[in-house]
C-alpha cells in the first residue's frame, strides 16, 4: 500500500469510529436497549449506513472504471449455507449477551479503556478457535 | 410515537449511521475495498500462524488495510456490563462472526448494501437470536437498565 492509500483507509476507519461514537453504539448498554425493545435507534444507524453504502456500491462500479486510488472494485463473497446461518445464530447469542460487536470492540483498544477488554479478548480468542476448527475440518 | 421508539432522540443515531456509511463508501470508492469489521480478527492472526488455513489469500492480501481500517475506531468504550457477559459474549461474537463470515457491519451494512440474500438471512438470524438472548438475560438477571 502506498501512503495515499493508507491515509484514506485510516480516514475511512476514523469516520467509521466517529459514527459509532456519535450514534452511541460504542456503549453496550445502548445496543442492549435495542435488543430488549427499549430503543429502536440501532435500526437508524444500520439503515443510514447501509443506505449510503448502497449508493456507493451501486454507483462506483457503474460510473468509475476503477477506484480513485487504483486497483479494482471488490465483490463481497457470501453463500447461503449452514456456516453462514449457524455462525450468525452464535454471533447473535454473543451479541445479546454482551451488547458488543467487532467494530465497537476494536474501539476498546483506546487508551485506558480496560472496560471493553474482556469482550475484545473474547473476540480475538473466538476468531482463533474458529480458524483452528475450520482448519481441522478442512483436513 | 417518536418518543416511544427513540427515548433518547433519533438525530444522533441517523447522523452516526451516515458517518459510518461515509467511511464505508469512501473505502470502496477510493480503494475498491469492502470493509466489514470482523475479518480483521482472522486476517491479523495470519501474521502469527503459519498453517495453510490462516495463510489463505483473502486474509493475507487484505490484512494490511484491514489493520489500518481498524485503527480508526480505537476511540474508547465504556460499559457497566458484567465482565462474564462481555467475555463469554465476545467469545461467541468472535467465533460466530468468523464462521458466518460477517457481523453487524459485514452482513448488516456491507452485505445488505451489496444486495445479498445470504447477508439478509444472516442479519435476520442474528437479530432473532440477539433479541431472544438479551430478553432472556434481562429477565434472569433483572436487566441492566
Amino acid at each position: 500500500m502506498n501512503a495515499r492509500q493508507i491515509l484514506v483507509t485510516v480516514a475511512s476507519g476514523l469516520l467509521f469510529g466517529l459514527g459509532l461514537a456519535v450514534s452511541t453504539m460504542l456503549s453496550p448498554e445502548v445496543v442492549l436497549s435495542f435488543l430488549e425493545f427499549r430503543d429502536a435507534g440501532l435500526l437508524l444507524v444500520m439503515g443510514g449506513a447501509m443506505g449510503l453504502a448502497l449508493l456507493a456500491y451501486q454507483w462506483g462500479p457503474r460510473r468509475l472504471r476503477q477506484p480513485w486510488l487504483g486497483g479494482a472494485f471488490d465483490r463481497r463473497q457470501a453463500r447461503l449455507d449452514r456456516d453462514t446461518l449457524l455462525g450468525a445464530a452464535l454471533f447473535g447469542v454473543g451479541w445479546g449477551l454482551s451488547g458488543v460487536c467487532p467494530g465497537p470492540a476494536i474501539a476498546s483498544l483506546g487508551a485506558g479503556n480496560i472496560e471493553g477488554w474482556p469482550a475484545l479478548l473474547g473476540i480475538v480468542v473466538g476468531a482463533w478457535l474458529q480458524g483452528v476448527w475450520a482448519a481441522r475440518r478442512a483436513r | 410515537m417518536i418518543d416511544t421508539l427513540f427515548p433518547t432522540g433519533w438525530a444522533h443515531y441517523l447522523a452516526g449511521g451516515l458517518l459510518i456509511g461515509t467511511g464505508v463508501s469512501l473505502l470502496y470508492l477510493a480503494l475498491g475495498a469492502i470493509g466489514g469489521m470482523s475479518t480483521v480478527f482472522s486476517s491479523t492472526w495470519s501474521w502469527l500462524l503459519r498453517g495453510p488455513w490462516w495463510q489463505q489469500a483473502r486474509f493475507v492480501e487484505s490484512r494490511q488495510w484491514r489493520l489500518w481500517l481498524a485503527w480508526g475506531p480505537s476511540a474508547g468504550l465504556h460499559t457497566q456490563v458484567p465482565v462474564w457477559r462481555l467475555g463469554l459474549g465476545g467469545l461467541l461474537v468472535g467465533f460466530g462472526a468468523r464462521l458466518s463470515n460477517g457481523c453487524t457491519s459485514g452482513h448488516g451494512i456491507c452485505g445488505l448494501a451489496s444486495l445479498q440474500a445470504p447477508a439478509l438471512a444472516a442479519v435476520l438470524t442474528f437479530m432473532a437470536t440477539g433479541i431472544l438472548t438479551a430478553h432472556l438475560v434481562a429477565r434472569l438477571a433483572g436487566g441492566l437498565a
